[in-house]
């Protein structure tokens, strides 16, 4: 995997009146990867969105596409970028064929490249056979693939879809997934949604944005490493004694959640969950509950998210 | 300049893939074919009162003359959805996501929207032209009006322009800018009252005061920068409005 840099967002800042919408946020994409976008509605996430590819303007910061500042050389930055905003900006009086040629037009094809990009955009949409109908008269679900063929057409280096799942029935959804992952493959794609096992199902990295700040940044892969088994929850009918989970044979360390739950860690490969069963079937505890921890990406969301303004 | 033609191109081709496009070619040409066939009865028939006058002054100037009101109230429609329409959709943020800038965007929206202005010139002025068959014309006073006619719409277009980039209701671009153009245009009633400088500023700002010398057939380079300043304002104005929404939504 190449890791070049391809958009490079610091220190970016917001306002609407004096309505803060992004608050100093700050990261890096590299070639080749997918960054999953998450956050509420009315965190920041469209706005920012909407900042790096040059359609909204920053208070303050700067924005980088491929090396060049949006602000400064505008032209070459653009032309490296793709962007479906939430909704598909489409010509409803167009036919999708026409469409496209005005797209490609506007990002500055060649005349003579124009006809192939058409084609490869369609086909990696699943277009090939409405090339010459109305856009009007296409389901949402054709519209949104329509939103993403325009977004790709100049094969750019960066490409920013705004919920681009959205409306779309679960067929489409996996085909479109599929086609943003081998997008992924060699350009760097930012996509925003609400779905979570979307994220997890695409993204090589996650951002988490709340209230315009970014509160979250981690690659997808370390956040599936913290799943281990190494963490149980348990429950029990009869609280054990104090130490007696501590001295269970392979049991790392206890931490009591309230009066009848606790969480231990294990030591890895050790028999500590059969040591536990038994010593609870012996002392009469009456174990109800065994599950292993899981830091998973809705548990990270949500405790980022909801009041958690420690984080922050 | 390869991204002007490409949006004016589109501009255009989207206009007449709209049914109000058609329409209102269709209901212009009715309109003024009718008075240009009552002038041309007039005359045909003179009265006194056209002693003296031939037939560019009475049936060309008087058809233009009319023309000039017609279009005030037609061109808002033609303009209204310039900006409006794209913002309403947001299709607006493909143009600007693309690498266009706000000036080449501006400027080929205008030409657009010039060049369908200037089909209905061409059906216009076929009229008159179809009296070469019978009668030798004035041309260059007929030219001249041509021309006076053709700044006028350039005005009225790069104010509609404007009007549109400030609202994304595009009836509402419609309704402002006929009001401003109709005040520009009967400006010049408030000059019949006041002092000297008072009425020599206003006869100025009104659009039909330098519209009628030129349709009598007198050029002057005053008429003439007097519209293009109009349309290099309002032009301008449209560019700056659009860069600084980027900013200040």
């Amino acid at each position: 995997m190449n890791s070049e840099t391809l958009i490079s967002i610091n220190e970016v800042y917001r306002y609407y009146g004096h309505y803060c919408a992004v608050n100093n946020v700050s990261f890096t994409v590299a070639r080749g990867e997918v960054l999953g976008f998450l956050g509420l509605n009315g965190a920041g996430k469209s706005t920012t969105m909407q900042i790096i590819s040059g359609v909204l303007t920053a208070s303050s910061g700067s924005v980088s596409i491929a090396g060049f500042d949006i602000m400064d050389a505008p032209r070459q930055a653009k032309s490296q970028l793709g962007f479906l905003p939430e909704q598909p900006p489409l010509y409803n009086d167009l036919t999708v064929d026409e469409y496209l040629d005005y797209a490609a037009r506007l990002r500055g094809l060649d005349r003579k490249n124009i006809k192939p990009a058409i084609d490869m955009s369609k086909r990696r949409c699943g277009l090939q056979d409405v090339g010459s109908r109305l856009i009007n008269n296409l389901s949402k679900g054709f519209q949104q693939r329509v939103g993403i063929a325009q977004a790709i057409i100049h094969t750019p280096a960066v490409i920013i879809l705004d919920e681009p799942t959205i409306g779309l029935d679960p067929v489409q959804i996996r085909e479109i997934r599929e086609l943003i992952k081998e997008l992924g493959r060699d350009h760097s794609v930012i996509l925003s949604t609400h779905i979570l096992p979307e994220v997890q199902a695409i993204c090589d990295r996650v951002l988490v944005i709340h209230e315009g700040r970014l509160v979250f940044d981690q690659q997808m892969k370390n956040l599936n490493e913290e799943k281990q088994d190494n963490f149980i929850n348990l429950a029990f009918r009869q609280s054990p004694a104090p130490d007696a989970l501590e001295n269970i044979d392979g049991i790392k360390g206890v931490e009591q959640i309230s009066e009848r739950r606790f969480r231990v860690e294990l030591n890895a490969g050790s028999m500590a969950l059969d040591n536990l069963v038994r010593d609870s079937v012996a002392n009469g505890w009456g174990l109800i509950e065994m599950s292993p921890q899981t830091d998973s990406l809705e548990e990270t969301f949500m405790r980022l998210t909801t009041g958690a303004r420690e984080s922050a | 300049m390869k991204n002007i033609i490409t949006i004016a191109a589109h501009e255009l081709r989207r206009l007449f893939k709209s049914p109000l496009a058609w329409v209102i070619l269709a209901v212009v040409e009715f309109l003024l074919a009718i008075l240009f066939l009552i002038l041309l009865n007039q005359f045909m028939n003179p009265t006194p009162w056209f002693a003296g006058r031939g037939v560019t002054e009475i049936v060309v100037a008087g058809l233009f003359q009319v023309s000039g009101i017609v279009l005030l109230l037609v061109t808002p429609f033609i303009t209204m959805r310039i900006f409006s329409e794209e913002r309403r959709t947001g299709t607006i943020k493909l143009l600007l996501s693309s690498p266009v800038t706000i000036t080449e965007l501006v400027l080929g929206k205008y030409l657009g929207t010039l060049g369908f202005l200037i089909v209905l010139l061409a059906l216009i002025v076929l009229m008159p032209l179809s009296l070469l068959m019978g009668t030798p014309l004035d041309l260059l006073q007929m030219f001249a009006g041509l021309f006076g006619l053709f700044l006028l719409m350039a005005s009225f277009a790069a104010i509609g322009l404007f009007v549109s980039t400030l609202t994304s209701q595009a009836s509402v671009a419609a309704i402002t800018t006929f009001g401003v153009l109709f005040m520009l245009w009967i400006i010049n009633l408030a000059s019949t009252t006041g002092g000297e400088v008072f009425r020599a500023i206003f006869s100025y700002l009104s659009l039909l005061k330098h519209y009628d010398s030129l349709i009598n057939g007198m050029l002057n380079s005053v008429d003439v920068i007097y519209y293009l300043i109009i349309c290099i304002t309002f032009v301008v104005l449209s560019i700056w409005r659009l860069d600084g929404e980027r900013l200040h939504q």
